[in-house]
């Protein structure tokens, strides 16, 4: 197995960014939404950490909660701890946790069509963020600009900060969204969703470009996607979350390997397999899996386990009592309470 | 089949139109009207900034042998009852109905950006309490508030620049207010956000430069309104003061008493009045295709 599959998700000491006991609710008519119910999770320096799940799992406000970027109201953190390298960030007040945005810890959204603005030049937007964080001029901060989109492997550079991002192409926006958000040189780049918009071939160009620039520049990444494809090209460890909660987690081979939730199994077998779908594999072609149900109403959550509902293997206790997080193998650690028994995970070796 | 000659095909396009004249013939080709617009308002500047140039009569000084004149050679426009050439009058109107119409467009504009940038932004109840104000403002047509304004403040040019200036605030501050609350929600708002921007800097950086082409369209309109606006206060009697030239003044002079016996006198005033906010309107809609960068290539 993988060297660093053995380490521990709770490296305490060494750890970039450490999220303990993250709550963010959303407090709406309909009920208290808990988006986010107790994630604990820690990042190490120049580690890429998946986070996956369905749409509506609670991914994206992970993610904008570290920012503290929740729209307040309706959604408020409620309680947890963000540590960025020793430092609380739930504490600072908002001029010094605008300083950390950006700078500390930066992020790519989605939609690469929208996420820039349309009246600006690519040039300026990027500059912006420099004069933001860094004490340089204006005619340094869109020097920097340019070398920054030559990083990201944006042709002529010198031409392309003076277009607008009509000009650029799905993927060049993208590449530029990177570039803005590395300017700074940030310590965590939290990735949400980065390839979802775009089209397949330019998919597979930018996560190699993260990845490269992750490792040219020891940036930690934070990928957030529904993707697994993509998480097994990219990051070293993975967590799985559903309805809120964190479901899975462990080393990116030994969950391909060893699933020990029933959900995230459920996951793996709806990645479309071209050797299932022949016949290849059990003589008779197969239909490609879904899990059954949807992501459960957040306001109206089973009593139990809340993957229950949708579980093929739930029995009385799954429905009655939520199972303990709890480490099953090495650095593999799953909310299950019959993991055991489906997938033989008890703790040894 | 014909073969396609490219060259020939952009420059017939006026796609590689280079150099000031180049580009203006591009322009004029692709935006004919707003072409016959941008000139109509230059004229008017221009008549306006040269008026003493060419104009060979002061407008204030009266002639009672010219009393009344007929258009002619020497009073090419004619004469007003005082005997005051009319073609100065109109040139010297320029300069008034310009002053009036930029200065309180401007005003306007600005106040009513200021405005609705901040109440659509940050919302709760500073945007609750401008957004009842603007319902009383609103209330009133723009001219009955004008009229207020001005018979509060007294006839002089620098309150007729404000008493119509006011009632345009609310306008502008509705158009900006509704734009920024679907900007706001824009993701590179977001993004920029998660840059470190403060909010201030988002709603001037990211969001007002993204209303600007709607508001253009906006200011041009309203500087006809204003120019309008500002004829009929004259017209009533509460803008400019006299002797100074001004269309809407002289339209009232005139209109009751001569306009059987010497119809230029409110021939040209109205002309003159028409053309300059048909010009302006051509040439903001021109310009608002023009600026907005999306439609750009």
């Amino acid at each position: 197995m993988d060297a660093r599959a053995d380490v521990q998700p709770e490296a305490g000491a060494q750890a970039l960014l450490e999220v303990d006991d993250l709550q963010t609710y959303f407090f709406t008519r309909q009920g208290v939404v808990k988006a986010v119910d107790g994630v604990s999770f820690a990042l190490r320096r120049g580690e890429t950490l998946a986070i996956v799940g369905e749409s509506g799992c609670g991914k994206s406000i992970t993610a904008l909660s570290l920012l503290r970027l929740i729209p307040d109201p309706p959604g408020r953190i409620v309680g947890g701890t963000v540590r960025l390298a020793g430092h609380d960030l739930m504490t600072l007040d908002e001029p010094a946790m605008r300083n950390v945005r950006g700078n500390d810890i930066s992020m790519i959204f989605q939609e690469p069509m929208t996420s820039l603005n349309p009246v600006m030049t690519i040039g300026r937007q990027i500059a912006e963020v420099i004069l933001l964080h860094q004490d340089v001029s204006r005619k340094e901060a869109l020097a920097k600009a340019v070398e920054m989109l030559r990083l990201v492997r944006i042709p002529e550079p010198e031409q392309r900060v003076r277009e607008y991002p009509h000009q650029l192409s799905g993927g060049m926006r993208q590449r530029a969204m990177i570039a803005i958000a590395l300017a700074c040189n940030p310590k965590v780049l939290i990735a949400d969703e980065p390839t979802t918009a775009l089209d397949v071939t330019i998919q597979a160009q930018i996560l190699e470009l993260i990845v490269e620039l992750q490792q040219k520049l020891g940036t930690a990444v934070i990928l957030i996607t529904h993707d697994l494809g993509v998480v097994a090209e990219t990051a070293q460890r993975v967590i799985v979350m559903y309805a809120g909660r964190k479901v899975e987690e462990a080393p990116v081979g030994e969950l391909f390997a060893h699933a020990l939730h029933p959900y995230t199994h459920g996951l793996l077998a709806s990645i479309p397999r071209l050797d299932l779908m022949r016949g290849e594999v059990n003589d008779t072609p197969q239909r490609l899996q879904e899990i059954t149900g949807i992501v459960p109403a957040l306001t109206d959550l089973p009593q139990g386990c809340v993957f229950a509902p949708r579980c093929k293997f739930a029995d009385d206790r799954c429905r009655a009592q939520y199972p303990p997080y709890e480490q099953k193998r090495s650095g593999h650690w799953a909310a299950c309470w019959n993991s055991d028994a489906l997938y033989g995970g008890a703790l040894h070796a | 089949m014909a073969v396609l000659d490219h060259r020939a095909e952009l420059n017939r396009a006026g796609a590689n139109a280079t150099g000031f004249f180049g580009t203006a013939r591009f322009l004029m080709r692709r935006y004919p009207l707003g072409a016959v617009g941008a000139v109509i308002v230059v004229l008017f500047v221009l008549t306006a900034l040269f008026a003493p140039w060419l104009t060979a009569y002061d407008p204030t000084s009266t002639n009672p042998r010219a009393s009344l004149a007929r258009p002619t050679a020497d009073h090419i426009l004619g004469a007003d009852f005082m005997g005051r050439d009319m073609w100065s009058r109109v040139a010297y109107g320029a300069r008034i109905s310009l002053a009036v119409g930029v200065g309180s467009t401007f005003l306007g504009c600005l106040i009513g950006v200021a405005v609705g940038l901040t109440s659509g932004y940050f919302g709760g109840w500073y945007d609750l309490l401008i957004q009842r104000l603007i319902d009383i403002m609103q209330a009133l047509p723009l001219l009955v508030m004008a009229l207020v304004m001005a018979a509060s403040l007294g006839p002089s040019l620098q309150n007729t620049i404000i008493a119509i200036a006011i009632p345009l605030v609310p306008n502008v501050a509705r158009v900006i207010r509704s734009n920024t609350l679907s900007l706001r929600e824009m993701p590179y708002v977001e993004a920029a956000r998660a840059v470190g921007m403060s909010e201030l800097g988002i709603a001037v950086r990211h969001v007002l430069p993204n209303t600007l082409a709607p508001l253009i369209v906006l200011a041009t309109a309203q500087l006809g309104a204003a120019i309008l606006t500002e004829a009929a206060l004259s017209f009533l009697g509460l803008g400019i003061p006299e002797p100074h030239p001004s269309w809407g003044r002289m339209l009232s002079e005139s209109a009751a008493e001569y306009v059987r016996t010497a119809p230029w006198l409110v021939i040209f005033p109205g002309i003159a009045i028409s053309l300059a906010v048909f010009g302006t309107n051509l040439l903001g809609d021109a310009l608002r295709d023009y600026l907005d960068p999306r439609q750009r290539t």
